[in-house]
């Protein structure tokens, strides 16, 4: 389904392969976690697949396609196989849920009919089928999520990819979209999600592929995932390089104006007799 | 293809854009103005040569007795002069030439001379024999006049010989001027167009960068993203093209048929006619400028 064979990636301005010699299969139905800190290649790894990126060298291979010998002009075609679901969503602040949704079927030149089909059964399949008519700031971040979700998915793609879906979202909600996930998963569409949240990847048990400086270090079958915080976010301060130093780490109660404090009484009056001054004086 | 989506799109790109719209409108409409007119000037240049050059005549003036110019010495043409120019010109060698000629003598150049400038003073001072003797010639090729030049130039009694068609040459080199000046703003305005259109339809794919980041994301194909936008700069270019073709109208009905044509009846000016011709080549000019610009302003976020 998805095959890279010694796959780099270099972009342009960076002197550090984004992606370096990464070799792996993912088959039909797989459920995947791409784990790793910030800048370890998670982005760079969905990007290629997505063709938004071109090999540096290497292969790759997905859904029977060798994605360096597409055209420019087939990569629409070859993405309408593809769902995508983003960390900040990325729904259209001025259409409704519905819309939003429908928008992903309607630039594919999709009938009307087609599409007052497919939108409700979709939106139910996420958990929003009342909530078709709200606009996206009416919804909570979970919500809006799933209806990011349900717009990558209401194409039914093979392939759905999730770039770090529960990033904005606390474990609570996360546990709503992974149902979610699970869900889609097991109606027969490939999941590849990154994320470098421990817990969710702790508690799936999912084939587990964890990525560092671009480098593919594990790939198991059924594994866990530990940041070096044993939580997500942190795991974004560690230095990316072993030689860089460490930030200086402020302690939580650190004031960088100690003798200011806004609320206390100040001990001598305010002189505010320049507003009369002003009104008071000859006029120029 | 859903053509109902596109042309939705289309429409709230204008909607959204109205300012920008405005401004392109008003560009096309001057730029096009100024190529419309260049055309209808070359088109009036073309039809004054061909009615003035075919009128144009050579004219053969024979020495009078005040003249000095030429083979003469103040004295009059004698008829064995006259008779030999009117033989050298009726000879075989130039008839292919000629198409006809015929001879003025002092009477008849000062009847047409009093008909000329009736009601001018100068009548009273022009006497028949101040008027040269003439033979005017009406040559097949009107370009060709160097041929009686040099046939009878030199001949005795032979004040000069004049190509009427030289007066008419700085008329039309004076009108080439204009409609090439048109030409050149014309080529500047359209310049100034493109680069408009251009920007107004990079700036609403700005306004619109979600849904084509979307769009590009769910695969929807270029032709679907781009044909919005190039319909954006066409709509907009082709009211301006219309405004242009009615400015054309006008002129043509208010300025040339309505005024000018008053003031030089012998003239004959181009038509409504001529302007029919004019109105698609703007139209069009107009849709290819936009749907040029358009595309090239929204290809670089096609880019995947």
């Amino acid at each position: 389904m998805i095959r890279f064979d010694g796959v780099s990636k270099v972009y342009r301005t960076g002197n550090r392969p984004a992606l370096h010699d990464a070799t792996l299969e993912v088959k039909p139905g797989e459920f995947v976690f791409l784990v790793g800190a910030s800048g370890s290649g998670k982005s760079s790894f969905l990007r290629l697949i997505l063709r938004e990126e071109r090999a540096s060298s290497g292969n790759i291979h997905v859904l029977g396609q060798d994605l360096a010998r597409l055209s420019n002009r087939k990569v629409p075609f070859y993405r309408r196989n593809l769902g995508v679901v983003f960390q900040d969503f990325r729904l259209l602040p001025t259409k409704t849920v519905f819309d939003n949704v429908a928008f992903a079927l309607r630039v594919l030149g999709k009938s009307e009919a087609f599409i007052h089909d497919a939108v409700p059964e979709v939106l139910g399949l996420v958990g929003l089928g009342n909530k078709e008519n709200r606009l996206p700031h009416e919804l909570s971040g979970g919500e809006q999520q799933r209806v990011a979700i349900a717009r990558a998915v209401v194409n039914k793609p093979a392939i759905l990819l999730a770039d770090e879906p529960t990033g904005n979202l606390d474990p609570n909600t996360s546990k709503g979209i992974m149902d979610v996930l699970t869900n889609i998963n097991a109606a027969g569409t490939t999941v590849l999600m990154a994320t470098h949240d421990s817990a969710i990847v702790n508690k799936f048990h999912k084939r587990v592929i964890e990525l560092t400086d671009g480098r593919i270090i594990r790939d198991e079958a059924v594994g866990r995932y530990n940041n070096s915080e044993g939580h997500n976010r942190t795991a974004d301060l560690t230095p990316l390089r072993a030689d860089s130093q460490p930030i200086a780490v402020l302690p939580l109660d650190f004031d960088p104006i100690p003798d200011f404090d806004p609320m206390a009484p100040t001990s001598e009056a305010i002189d505010l007799s320049y507003l009369d001054r002003t009104n008071t004086e000859e006029p120029l | 293809m859903s053509w109902r989506f596109v042309l939705i799109e289309a429409w709230n790109g204008l909607r959204r854009n109205v300012s920008m719209v405005v401004s392109v409108v008003l560009v096309t409409l001057v730029s096009l103005t100024f190529v419309g007119s260049a055309v209808l000037l070359q088109a009036q240049v073309q039809s004054m040569k061909s009615f003035w050059y075919d009128k144009a005549q050579v004219a053969v003036y024979l020495c009078t007795q005040y003249s000095t110019l030429g083979t003469c010495d103040q004295q009059e043409a004698s008829a064995d002069q006259i008779a030999a120019v009117e033989a050298q010109l009726g000879s075989d060698t130039l008839t292919p030439y000629i198409d006809k000629f015929y001879f003025e003598n002092h009477e008849q150049a000062y009847e047409v001379f009093v008909e000329q400038f009736a009601g001018s003073a100068v009548v009273d001072l022009v006497t028949p024999d101040l008027l040269p003797q003439t033979f005017w010639v009406n040559l097949t090729d009107p370009t060709q006049s160097a041929i009686i030049f040099e046939a009878v130039g030199g001949m005795s009694g032979v004040e000069s010989v004049v190509d009427q068609r030289s007066y008419l040459d700085g008329i039309f080199a004076m009108l080439n001027a204009a409609s090439l000046t048109a030409v050149g703003v014309a080529a500047l305005m359209l310049v100034a167009a493109a680069l408009l259109i251009a920007t107004t339809i990079r700036l609403s794919a700005f306004s619109r960068r979600r849904e084509l980041a979307i769009m590009r994301l769910v695969g929807a194909s270029n032709w679907f993203i781009q044909t919005p936008f190039i319909l954006e700069g066409v709509v907009a270019a082709t009211i301006g093209s219309l405004l242009a073709c009615v400015a054309i109208a006008g002129i043509l009905i208010f300025f040339v048929n309505g005024y000018l044509a008053d003031a030089l009846p012998t003239t004959a000016f181009i038509e409504m006619g001529d302007a029919w011709i004019v109105f698609p080549i703007l139209l069009g000019l107009g849709a290819l400028l936009a749907s040029v610009s358009a595309y090239i302003a929204i290809s670089r976020y096609l880019r995947v």
